[in-house]
């Protein structure tokens, strides 16, 4: 896109500048649509496994649904409670919207289609979703109110302890991959298996860390079987609990952006991205785009499909599973996964 | 140009934000304006093309020290009088903790204007890196030949630290009771439950 503005005449830096700036909005502004998209489509989902109807009276089939829920939160009034922190109280969701939209300048979109192709990629990706604890714990801090707190403390200790497992199973993928940037870990996956399956989950060896990270990343985005930091029946509304109209918003457009990343990071480390499924010639015909954005609605399903099945973890069920199953399986796995690569002889 | 402008960016704020650690009241603040300048801090790393060491320094720093930080700090109770009568007290030790930092901020700014320490052998010298490989490879292959011993060395350190840090604070608690979720699994509906055709009319004992 830079030397696209440097043909209509800017200087290197200049066109460099304006094509970041563009292609910022050009993620930034579709991700708000599919986010409000996506809320509808999973009210649906939620509703026909409920046989329910769901969404269906503002436009046609309920699809301005989310646009409406929308306005109606913009007019509304923003109450800022007496006791809380006031601008600490305002910041915090404008941090967890601000760090969910972050992720996406190194998610590769197609071919070499990526806002910053950096070599530390996924280690990027690691670090802007450790600092999505942050508008969590901060709004929960600033409410000045017991319920916000204690999902704040829940949330900061669940989401430390999903990353630990988290960075081993990374750890394996770029193992394998031989390299930290997104777009070498999707094409690390060309023909992975038998010469023609493009994806990582289909190798054996990798297929239960793949089970694993869908599971972690769940948790890590505080969804449905592992939801406790905004569990009604425990905490009113957990650390959203003093919040109204926009700032309310922002914290539920933030969640779904992370939710959608975190579908994105399940594709692109295991599903093989923008590839088409099998490497034949003819489904190259269909761009790389559609693809990841089939495999990602995929998966949206299947987060959408575990929140409307699947009850809620006890607190300290959630800790088990994260520091005394995923942890040490997740270690082992480094130690099985660079073991077979060393014997094979995969690095030489 | 962008380099220049990035570079006075995050530098002013990361020296306004240590200035805010201090000068903050409230220990929370303290330690989200800690959180800026760690943030800009991986900024100004980025600048001299160390972004391997950017990344682990948000990750490290902000992602996970500093969650802790604030844990600790959040549950805090704070007394504002109490810090402020505190202050008299501990006035003696600050000014001198001062006089040290100062004191070795002017040795180290006579050693820099001395020249640069040679390091390494005088034969070898410092395997010198270069800028084509990218950050983490460079990193890689220094750690895992040249230093790795010392590599090893902290890593078993940490170690230590980790268990006697578990070794201190667990305690085996009796009395209470846990759950086994292998023996809940392992359950089967004829072991818990029994199927009874019990005539109509009558009563049953189980």
């Amino acid at each position: 896109m830079t030397s696209f503005f440097q043909s209509l005449g800017m200087s290197y830096e200049a066109a460099w500048f304006t094509a970041t700036i563009a292609g910022i909005l050009l993620i930034a502004l579709p991700l708000m649509l599919a986010v409000a998209m996506i809320i509808y489509a999973e009210r649906k989902l939620w509703a026909a496994f409920a046989l329910r109807r769901g969404p269906n009276v503002v436009g046609p089939f309920g699809l301005l649904q989310s646009f409406a829920d929308g306005l109606k939160v913009f007019l509304q009034e923003t109450i800022i409670p007496s006791a809380s922190n006031r601008g600490l109280f305002l910041i915090a969701p404008i941090i967890t919207f601000t760090v969910a939209l972050m992720a996406w300048a190194v998610i590769p979109f197609a071919d070499g289609v990526v806002l910053s192709n950096i070599n530390v990629g996924l280690l990027y990706i690691l670090a802007i979703s450790s600092l999505g604890v942050y508008g969590v714990v901060i709004a929960g801090w600033a409410s000045n109110s017991k319920y916000p707190f204690y999902s704040a403390m829940r949330a900061a200790a669940q989401m430390i302890s999903y990353e630990v497992s988290i960075g081993f199973i990374l750890i394996c993928v770029v193992l394998w991959a031989g390299t930290f940037n997104v777009g070498g870990i999707v094409e690390g996956q060309r023909s992975h298996i038998f010469g023609f399956i493009n994806a990582y989950a289909f190798n054996p060896l990798l297929f239960p860390i793949a089970v694993m990270f869908l599971i972690s990343s769940m948790a890590e985005t505080a969804r449905a079987p592992f939801d406790l930091t905004e569990a009604e029946s425990e905490l009113v509304a957990g650390y959203q609990t003093e919040y109204s109209s926009m700032a309310f918003a922002l914290f539920w457009l933030g969640e779904y952006a992370n939710v959608l990343l975190m579908c994105a990071l399940n594709v692109i480390l295991f599903w093989g991205g923008y590839l088409p499924p099998v490497d034949w010639a003819p489904l190259y015909a269909v761009p790389g785009i559609i693809w990841f954005f089939a495999k990602i609605l995929l998966m949206f399903f299947i987060f959408a499909w575990v929140k409307a099945t699947v009850p809620r973890y006890r607190y300290d069920q959630l800790m088990r599973l994260g520091w005394k199953v995923f942890l040490p399986i997740s270690l082992f796995w480094v130690f099985l996964v660079s073991g077979y690569l060393m014997f094979t002889g995969h690095f030489a | 140009m962008i380099q220049l402008v990035s570079f006075y960016i995050f530098a002013s704020i990361v020296i306004v934000a240590a200035a805010m650690v201090i000068f903050a009241r409230n220990p929370v603040h303290s330690v989200l304006w800690l959180i800026v300048a760690f943030f800009n801090a991986a900024g100004l790393m980025v600048l001299i093309g160390a972004e391997f060491i950017a990344m682990l320094l948000v990750i490290v720093y902000v992602g996970a020290v500093a969650v802790l930080f604030l844990f600790v700090v959040m549950m805090l109770d704070i007394d504002f009088a109490e810090l402020r009568a505190g202050f008299i007290k501990n006035v003696p030790l600050g000014l001198l903790l001062a006089i040290v930092l100062v004191a070795e901020l002017v040795l180290g700014i006579g050693a820099y204007q001395a020249g640069a320490v040679k390091l390494g052998t005088p034969e070898a010298g410092v395997a010198t890196v270069s800028t084509t490989v990218p950050n983490i490879e460079a990193i890689g292959a220094l750690l895992y030949s040249k230093y790795v011993f010392l590599f090893e060395t902290a890593g078993l350190i940490l170690l230590v630290a980790m268990v006697g840090a578990i070794v201190l604070t667990h305690r085996r608690s009796h009395g209470t009771r846990g759950q086994s979720i292998s023996s809940q699994v392992q359950r089967r509906p004829q072991d818990a439950t029994r199927n009874v055709n019990q005539p109509v009319g009558q009563g049953i004992e189980l």
